[in-house]
């Protein structure tokens, strides 16, 4: 059997205008790949080089076999990873509301800006590892924790963003609000909301990377449910070291696929501005 | 009666109570070392109706003096009269084409307007705004580009819309801050005679902000010219009473136009001359 041409790509065109964007990400990773196996092998490091996950049964199972589901939390990692997301949408979702909602008095107000400020910086140094602890305490259940420190980890950005955005709406177009007589509703959606999108979507892309990284600290508090977080402490438990690569590798892909999807959704819905 | 109103005729003007009235306005910044006057003793009389220029050398207050009319900056002596009450606040009644246009460039041309006409009179039926709309787009010649964004179009499109936004809701003063500044001199002389135009037929009275002579001959009633800060105020006045409608030509032929030009150079150059333009 040939392969059947197709008739929309000219294959040697589509090659020459892509081969600079697909290339050197090949050369990079490949090259990468190859480094840590070498290193591996000529046992430079203990850690085992990227040919295990193939090698060690375990992770080739996990590999193989992303959607089985033997009940409890013996299943595949696209489960996990499903329950991980959902934990992270709620806590981002709710980031995204308040941080917008905070954002936007604060931008709005110099006085509250001026009070709260320095707390906002503080608050967004504290590592989200830091919060499992006061999370515990303060809600006393493992779910509600672990999307407040998803939450909590992921709202700067969103917060300090929208604030500079609404900071930087310039002074012409507060002076056609006034010489208007706009109404407070009609500035804040024809002139506000429109004008600082831009700062918004920014801080949404940075938060979506943080609230993800925070899956794993925010899973440490839940053992017993199933999550790509928790997937990795249990690993570390018991010791299995390419399992660990493995799930490192998965929340990494997962991770560059959300930050993607956002860097998509910005240019569809805040761009020419 | 017929004896009154012929000896009315010549200073009927003067009689009505003007629309805007500077009285003794003067306008001072605060600063670390005490107050920085700006503008000082302004007094002025302006009809309804009129078309009045400003001119004068850069950081002379100009821009200051049309803010105490849109309500922008507020006088700290005197007053400015609009209808006979001193100015509170900005508001559609004295509508101002901004000088870099101020349009928000993620609407076309027409939700420009469309938000104006929309936030000063929502009572009103929705096609009457789009007609409304539709008409002040023709009016400066954009009825094809009225489904562009801002960012699509040129500069002088956008004085344009700036134009239309302003008059849709037909203001009593139209203010406007150097608006043919950043136009190339073909587009410049388009706008003006579209200003032109349009201030015949809706008679609204026009304050504008100009650096060019030949500007405000063409369009003004009356010549503002403003000696420098600090302290700066009204210098002189030049009545430009060319017949109108006017024609660039008709203007140039006429003798009057090189007198009230030297006149003002004269002002700008040699009396008020300025070392930062010279």
């Amino acid at each position: 059997m040939t392969p059947v041409p197709s008739s929309k790509i000219n294959p040697p065109n589509w090659w020459k205008q892509n081969r600079k964007a697909i290339l050197p990400p090949i050369f990079g990773i490949g090259g990468f790949l190859l480094f840590w196996q070498l290193s591996s092998s000529l046992g430079l490091t203990k850690l085992e080089g990227p040919l295990s996950l193939w090698t060690d049964e375990r992770t080739r199972e996990l590999l193989l076999y992303p959607f089985f589901d033997n009940g409890g939390l013996d299943k595949g990692l696209f489960l996990h990873t499903m329950s991980s997301l959902s934990r992270v949408a709620i806590g981002y979702s709710l980031a995204a509301v308040i941080g917008i909602g905070i954002g936007i008095a604060v931008g709005l107000n110099k006085g509250l800006n001026r009070a709260f400020d320095p707390l906002f910086q503080f608050l967004r140094m504290v590592a989200p590892l830091a919060w499992v602890p006061i999370a515990l305490v303060m809600f006393q259940q493992n779910q509600p924790a672990a999307i407040f420190v998803i939450f909590i980890t992921s709202i700067w950005p969103i917060l300090i963003n929208t604030a500079e955005g609404v900071r930087q709406i310039p002074q012409d177009y507060r002076n056609v609000a006034l010489v208007l007589q706009m109404s407070n509703r009609r500035f804040f959606t024809k002139i506000l909301i429109p004008s600082t999108l831009p700062y918004i979507f920014t801080g949404l892309r940075i938060s979506i990377g943080l609230a993800w990284l925070a899956i794993i600290a925010a899973e440490i508090v839940m053992p017993g449910t199933p999550g790509i977080g928790y997937f990795i402490w249990d690993a570390n438990q018991n010791g299995y070291v390419s399992e660990i690569v493995l799930g490192v590798i998965w929340i990494g892909a997962i991770g560059l696929i959300l930050d993607r999807l956002m860097a998509w959704l910005q240019t569809r819905i805040a761009s020419g501005r | 009666m017929t004896a009154t109103l012929s000896a009315d005729q010549p200073s009927s003007a003067a009689l009505a109570p003007p629309l805007l009235r500077f009285e003794q306005m003067g306008l001072a910044y605060p600063t670390p070392q005490g107050p920085y006057p700006v503008l000082e003793g302004v007094n002025l009389d302006v009809q309804a109706g009129e078309f009045i220029c400003v001119i004068g050398h850069s950081g002379c207050g100009k821009s200051t003096l049309l803010n105490t009319v849109s309500g922008f900056a507020k006088p700290s002596s005197g007053r400015v009269l609009f209808n006979g009450a001193p100015i509170q606040r900005p508001g559609p009644d004295r509508m101002v084409v901004f000088q870099g246009y101020a349009l928000l460039p993620w609407l076309t041309a027409y939700d420009n307007v469309y938000l104006g006409i929309d936030a000063v009179k929502p009572q009103l039926p929705e096609r009457q705004k789009r007609e409304i709309v539709m008409e002040h787009l023709e009016l400066v010649g954009l009825t094809a580009a009225a489904e562009k964004t801002i960012t699509q179009i040129s500069g002088g499109m956008k004085q344009r819309v700036a134009i239309a936004r302003a008059l849709a809701i037909r203001p009593e003063v139209l203010i406007l801050d150097e608006p043919f500044g950043a136009l190339d001199a073909i587009t410049k002389e388009e706008l003006q005679e579209e200003l032109l135009k349009i201030w015949n037929t809706q008679k609204c009275t026009v304050l504008m902000i100009t650096h060019d002579i030949d500007e405000a001959l063409f369009l003004a009633d009356r010549l503002v010219m403003m000696t420098n800060g600090p302290a700066a105020g009204i210098g002189e006045v030049l009545t430009i009473n060319f017949p109108r409608p006017r024609s660039r030509e008709d203007i140039m032929e006429d003798p009057r136009y090189y007198e009230l030009r030297n006149q003002a150079l004269d002002f700008l150059y040699n009396r008020f001359a300025h070392d930062e333009d010279a």
